[in-house]
């Protein structure tokens, strides 16, 4: 038999089916490049590649090809060994673009494959790599074009590398490298050679910090290695310590002390403090945040943002952003149960010439980010429940991914105390290059260069890994194998151990690492953020035990060392000693950071955002309702995001109670998910919401804050959340903090995150902030995101058969609004469209009065089952929330406004603290009695007609359900 | 009578068995999820077990296929101990990516020794999760028999076109009477390739097909996300849990007689 090392490729086309020599797939990649202006491409016909390196005989190719590579129903192989004399490779009508991953990319596929060759027998094969080719179809497509469509379309320059014609396959760089550690003499360094290594090493620290640096190694006489600088960078960044949050501001504005020392102490935990829940587990010291389910569970809750990492690689940034934040939540001993995301993008329609230099197409980042998003949460079998998609032109080069996971956990079955003696142990993925200084890159502000210079940060998923490591843990955590764990993210092992570590200090010998291939420098080993990695402390004692856990469901499991009680924190790697610092040092933190905030000077930026209004549109008659009301829930910020959501399984351990889209049709948009738990017995169950609105926050950061809390919470009842059980959790995303005006709507928010938080009673549990988020263009434009605050909250539902929906259930039931509304238009949907009504609100809504109460009254009608739908009113005001009940029960209503204002306020307006309700008409009294003494006033009442029938001060308007129907699934024609 | 055992077989990437085993019980059945790991350690044998369940998920990643990988652990290190099982005429079942690890092994169709159908990219080139309505023709599938009405449940799949090679293995199914779940719109009536009551593009509406002996089912929708209602509302919104409960059923008292 002949054999030879070498590499072979293979090709795995899809046959051309009958009658059709274009598949939907290629057809639209076809239409996304024409999007990008490439007007002569007919088709891009897809094809997977495979590079198998190793010895193989030819027998076994024709395994490998016919068997395991292809789907010989819908596929052909071909296969060649490269540098042979290549068969035809494109077909002659079409241009070949090739694209592969750049070495030492995770790769799951490969891994895969390289595996079953071994299972099937084939034992020569060394490593396998993937690859994608794409046959370009159309008249005259030139080089240029072919490149256009590589750089835009097909390839990430990131991650990928590109081809005209075969691309040559890349393995990662075996070079030496490995145990060489540097030295930095920081002791002898001025300021300015100080400032210098920051920057070079890309460490985001000022020169306050760097001096303490210095003055550390001064009294521990002697340099600096490389993986202490690094390690002190990382676990000093604004992504790891909060400094902005924690800074001491000096404030120059009116109403605040000339001081605010800790944004966090003094707003965001005052109120939890003050709060004081009872049924509060754990808030603001774990990896997420966790409250009291019943007497036998406890439910956490964390959200994160990945912004930049999916500004420059969306896929990978996104993928790995959910991957990291249901780490967190395995961080805390718990299962992961649900998912949920909110995103915000530049305008999908955004000519080219519009994206500012260096970004990927707002669209493509959707693409991209909607697609990491489902991939992991989906193959991780954990339900995405939740979310939101938002558009501005803020987030064009810059867009904001907020990831959040719930958990579910026994009570009082997660250990915290590491001793020492207990090993350190790492459990999961391989260390590789991947994600090196991701949490001092997502420090700074991107520019042009960033997606060039920071292709390291970038991370990809594997979920699978990631999921059989939450297996073991939770048979660990049932067997008490551990004393404390925590997740690998910024800064790897680095933070993971260090934090971990911080009091009792640790001595661990990252040589034992497995990687994922050799030539790492140890300070790489230690700082990577390489995915699906979990440290845990494990008593020797327990070391054989979860270890059998582990090999049961291949996990890799690692004995990286111990935790001395020494206090220092001592890396080796083997005989050489690459970090030995004193824990308290590194963990004391950097000096407080000290800050400014003041209003912005420019008056107009403190003003209602209404300038996108087309000009002059206040002044033009006022639109009919019906084609307002149809025109806003064809409007961006309402129109349904069904098609997205149906990409993620919100099915999957069969707990989802309430889906994001209910209803006889499944198109009627809830205000939260619900969910009940498989391991816990009876009808109770949590509900997940969110409240966020960043044309608010252009406007008035204090009243987007407090809109935000309103808007989380209400969503949270209206779905049956006991309102004295619901909390929740902030993540701020601003610009720069050295600017006094991002200091200043960082202040803003938060004061208006404690009024909210008191006002409703629901506490602060786990919060997250996300400085930076701005771009820098080549041509020197500053294009920063619009404040930005997500509130994401977490409520028991005493009985999931109560939750209503805001799907109408029946024909002849009465409608009420519950709350008092007060309709304004500053950054409403309807002035973005109309411009604001004459004499109507221009500010955006305030603190609903008398809103806590009324939830309450309501929360006791919905759990007596006195409710049969219930819709809070969001964007688009009253009308656009009757709409969305109407056609999410395919029913219609009559409803009759008075003394709410004129026509548009009562309709379009928006307010706080209000919800429409269809009571069950034979218990409508007992519904009233229930509410007395709180706002609520009957509106109307449902019936079987095909349209919504609005009148305000006697003047009636019908719009017909399907016109409903077609605006708001956004199928309805332009008139 | 007691409680058949029923083995949920678990890859690495399987994620509904918790989901199966809540419908097995339901149902009647004694079910254990089972790592592959330990058949291959002879720590758990098929032939021990009542009923075989294969469930959905994403076995190893999808990796050059769905189901292709999953379904060559089977064809490694079982194939003689799973052909055994499905010789003996004790209940199959594969959902979504067990259907797939099913046809992928070739034990559906499992007429011929080539892979004779597949199930391929969703026609629209998505991942999708929507319920969706079934008929059950009649067959031969022990699974199928006489549901009370529509079988509605979601799917969640990017991998579920139904495929054959040929014409002739289309007819072959339908005159075998193998076809054992059709999509269909809310009166019934097959979906005619209209999407989204047909949510892949499947070729003649097929959400299911059984083997020859009717023992082994697979299909692409999960019948084990409907089996409890817990919101007030549930059935008006989606649909009766009593056409999924039955199928369950069905499975088991079939093991239960053999």
């Amino acid at each position: 038999m002949e054999t030879s090392t070498d590499v072979y490729r293979f090709l795995v086309r899809p046959k051309e089916r009958p009658g059709e020599h274009c598949g939907p797939r290629a057809r639209s990649l076809a239409a996304d490049a024409r999007a990008l202006g490439l007007s002569k491409i007919r088709a891009v016909h897809r094809a997977a590649i495979y590079f198998v390196r190793g010895t193989i005989a030819p027998k076994e190719l024709s395994l490998l090809g016919r068997f395991l590579f292809c789907d010989p129903v819908v596929e052909d192989c071909a296969w060649e060994r490269v540098g042979d004399a290549a068969p035809a490779g494109a077909p002659a009508r079409a241009r070949r673009i090739e694209v592969s991953l750049r070495p030492g990319v995770t790769d799951p596929v490969a891994d895969e494959a390289a595996r079953a060759a071994r299972e099937l027998g084939i034992k020569g094969v060394e490593a396998v790599s993937t690859g994608d080719a794409f046959d370009v179809e159309g008249d005259g497509v030139t080089d240029g074009d072919l490149r256009l469509l590589a750089e835009r379309l097909l390839c990430n320059a990131v991650i990928q590398r590109w081809a005209i014609g075969r691309i040559e396959p890349s393995w990662p760089d075996e070079a030496a490298g490995s145990g060489e550690v540097e030295r930095m003499d920081v002791g002898s360094m001025d300021d300015a050679a100080l400032l210098a290594l920051s920057a070079e090493r890309r460490a985001a620290l000022d020169v306050a910090e760097m001096v303490v640096i210095r003055d550390y190694f001064n009294r521990e006489g002697r340099a600096c290695t490389d993986a202490e600088f690094e390690t002190i960078a990382q676990t000093w960044s604004e992504h790891c310590v909060h400094k902005t949050f924690k800074a001491l501001i000096e404030v120059d504005a009116p109403g605040y002390p000339p001081f605010v020392d800790n944004v966090l102490k003094s707003y965001i935990k005052k109120a939890s403090d003050e709060i004081a829940a009872p049924w509060v587990l754990s808030a603001f010291v774990d990896n997420a945040g966790i409250i009291e389910f019943d007497d036998e569970y406890e439910v956490s809750f964390k959200v994160e943002t990945h912004n930049h990492p999916s500004a420059v690689e969306p896929f990978g940034g996104a993928n790995t952003g959910v991957g990291g934040v249901i780490r967190d939540v395995m961080g805390v001993s718990a299962r992961p149960i649900a998912a949920t995301d909110v995103l915000c993008f530049g305008p999908p329609d955004a000519a080219p010439e519009e994206v500012p230099a260096g970004s990927l197409h707002p669209r493509r980042i959707a693409s991209g980010v909607i697609a990491g998003v489902q991939d992991y949460g989906n193959k991780m079998g954990v339900p995405t429940v939740n979310g939101g998609i938002h558009y501005d032109h803020g987030y064009s080069a810059n867009p904001l991914v907020y990831c959040g996971c719930a958990g579910i956990a026994p009570r009082g079955r997660h250990p915290k105390a590491a001793a020492a003696g207990d090993r350190v142990v790492v459990l999961g993925g391989r260390t590789g290059r991947d994600g090196l200084r991701g949490a001092t890159f997502s420090s700074m502000v991107m520019d042009s260069s960033t997606g060039e210079l920071s292709g390291a940060s970038v991370q990809i998923g594997a979920p699978i890994v990631q999921k059989k490591v939450s297996e073991a843990l939770i048979a660990a955590r049932d067997a008490g194998l551990y004393s404390a764990i925590t997740d690998c993210g910024a800064g790897g092992l680095s933070s993971a151990v260090g934090e971990m570590a911080s009091v009792l200090g640790a001595d661990v010998d990252i040589a034992r690492a497995p990687l994922k291939y050799p030539g790492l420098a140890p300070w790489e080993i230690w700082l990577s953020e390489a995915q699906e990695r979990m440290v845990v402390a494990v008593p020797p004692k327990d070391m054989d035990a979860l270890r059998a856990i582990c090999d049961a469901v291949d996990v890799e499991m690692t004995d990286l060392g111990r935790f001395t009680g020494e206090g220092r924190l001592v890396v080796r790697y083997g005989g050489a000693t690459v970090i030995d610092i004193d824990c308290g040092f590194l963990h004391s933190g950097p000096p407080q950071r000290r800050l400014r905030a003041a209003p912005p000077v420019d008056a107009s930026a403190g003003e209602p955002a209404d300038e996108r209004a087309p000009a002059g549109a206040a002044v033009s008659p006022a639109p009919a309702v019906g084609e307002a009301l149809l025109a806003i829930l064809a409007h961006p910020a309402v129109v349904s995001r069904e098609p997205t959501v149906r990409l993620y399984d919100h099915e999957v351990q069969g707990a989802t109670v309430l889906r994001p889209y209910d209803g006889p049709a499944a198109d009627g948009p809830q205000d939260a998910a619900v969910l009940k738990p498989r391991e816990t017995k009876g009808s109770r169950g949590l509900a997940l919401s969110n409240g966020f609105n960043h044309r608010y926050g252009a406007a008035d950061p204090y009243r987007m804050a407090v809109s935000a809390v309103d808007e989380a919470v209400r969503n949270a009842v209206a779905v049956g959340a006991d309102p004295e059980r619901i909390a929740v959790l902030d993540n701020f995303c601003l610009g720069d903090p050295t600017r006094r005006e991002t200091m200043w709507t960082l202040l803003e928010s938060a004061r208006g995150c404690y009024d909210a938080a008191i006002a409703h009673g629901t506490p602060f549990v786990s919060g997250k902030d996300s400085f930076n988020n701005a771009y820098l263009a080549s041509d020197g434009r500053r294009v920063s995101i619009p404040p930005s605050l997500l509130i994401s909250a977490i409520g028991i539902v005493p009985d999931v058969g109560n939750a209503p929906g805001t799907d109408l259930k029946a024909e002849g039931d009465p409608l009420y609004l519950v709350g008092n509304p007060a309709p304004s238009f500053g950054g409403s949907v309807y002035a973005e469209l109309f411009g604001l009504p004459p004499g109507s609100d221009p500010g955006v809504p305030g603190s609903p009065a008398g809103a806590p109460a009324a939830y309450r009254a309501l929360h006791r009608a919905i759990a007596a089952g006195f409710v049969r739908a219930c819709h809070d009113l969001s964007d688009g005001g009253l009308a656009a929330a009757l709409a969305e009940m109407c056609i999410g029960g395919r029913l219609g209503a009559r409803v009759a406004l008075d003394g709410i204002g004129g026509t548009a306020p009562a309709l379009f307006g928006e307010t706080n603290g209000c919800l429409v309700v269809e009571a069950d008409a034979p218990t409508a009294a007992e519904f009233e009695r229930s509410m007395a003494g709180s706002p609520y006033r009957r509106i109307g009442e449902t019936d079987g007609e095909a349209r919504l029938l609005l009148s305000v001060g006697g003047e009636a308007a019908v719009v017909g359900l399907d016109d409903m129907i077609a605006a708001y699934s956004g199928t309805r024609s332009e008139r | 009578m007691r409680r058949p055992k029923a083995i949920v077989l678990h890859a690495a990437g399987t994620n509904r068995d918790p989901d199966a085993c809540v419908a097995l019980e339901l149902a009647g059945a004694d079910p254990e999820i089972v790592h592959v790991n330990r058949l291959r350690a002879r720590d758990r044998r098929l032939s021990d077990y009542a009923m075989l369940v294969i469930p959905g998920g994403f076995s190893y990643a999808d990796a050059l296929g769905a189901g292709r990988l999953f379904a060559l652990d089977l064809a490694s290190y079982f194939a003689d101990e799973a052909a055994a099982f499905v010789d003996s005429g004790k209940p199959v079942i594969g959902v979504c990516n067990g259907f797939q690890v099913l046809v992928k092994a070739g034990i559906l169709p499992g007429d011929r020794r080539e892979r004779e159908a597949t199930l391929a990219h969703n026609e629209n080139g998505r991942f999708e999760c929507r319920w969706t309505a079934m008929s059950a023709p009649a067959s031969n599938c022990v699974w199928t028999r006489n549901l009370p009405g529509l079988l509605s449940c979601p799917i969640a799949h990017g991998e579920g076109r139904f495929v054959v090679d040929s014409e002739t293995t289309m007819e072959r199914l339908v005159s075998g009477g193998r076809i054992a779940l059709v999509y269909s719109g809310a009166d019934g009536r097959p979906a005619g390739g209209a999407y989204p009551a047909n949510p892949n593009g499947s070729a003649a509406d097929v959400a299911g097909i059984c083997n020859s002996a009717g023992n082994v089912l697979g299909l692409m929708p999960h019948p084990e996300n409907n089996v409890v209602v817990r919101d007030r509302d549930g059935e008006r919104r989606r649909a009766s849990t009593a056409a999924c409960i039955a199928l369950w059923k069905n499975g088991v008292d079939y093991a239960k007689g053999m």
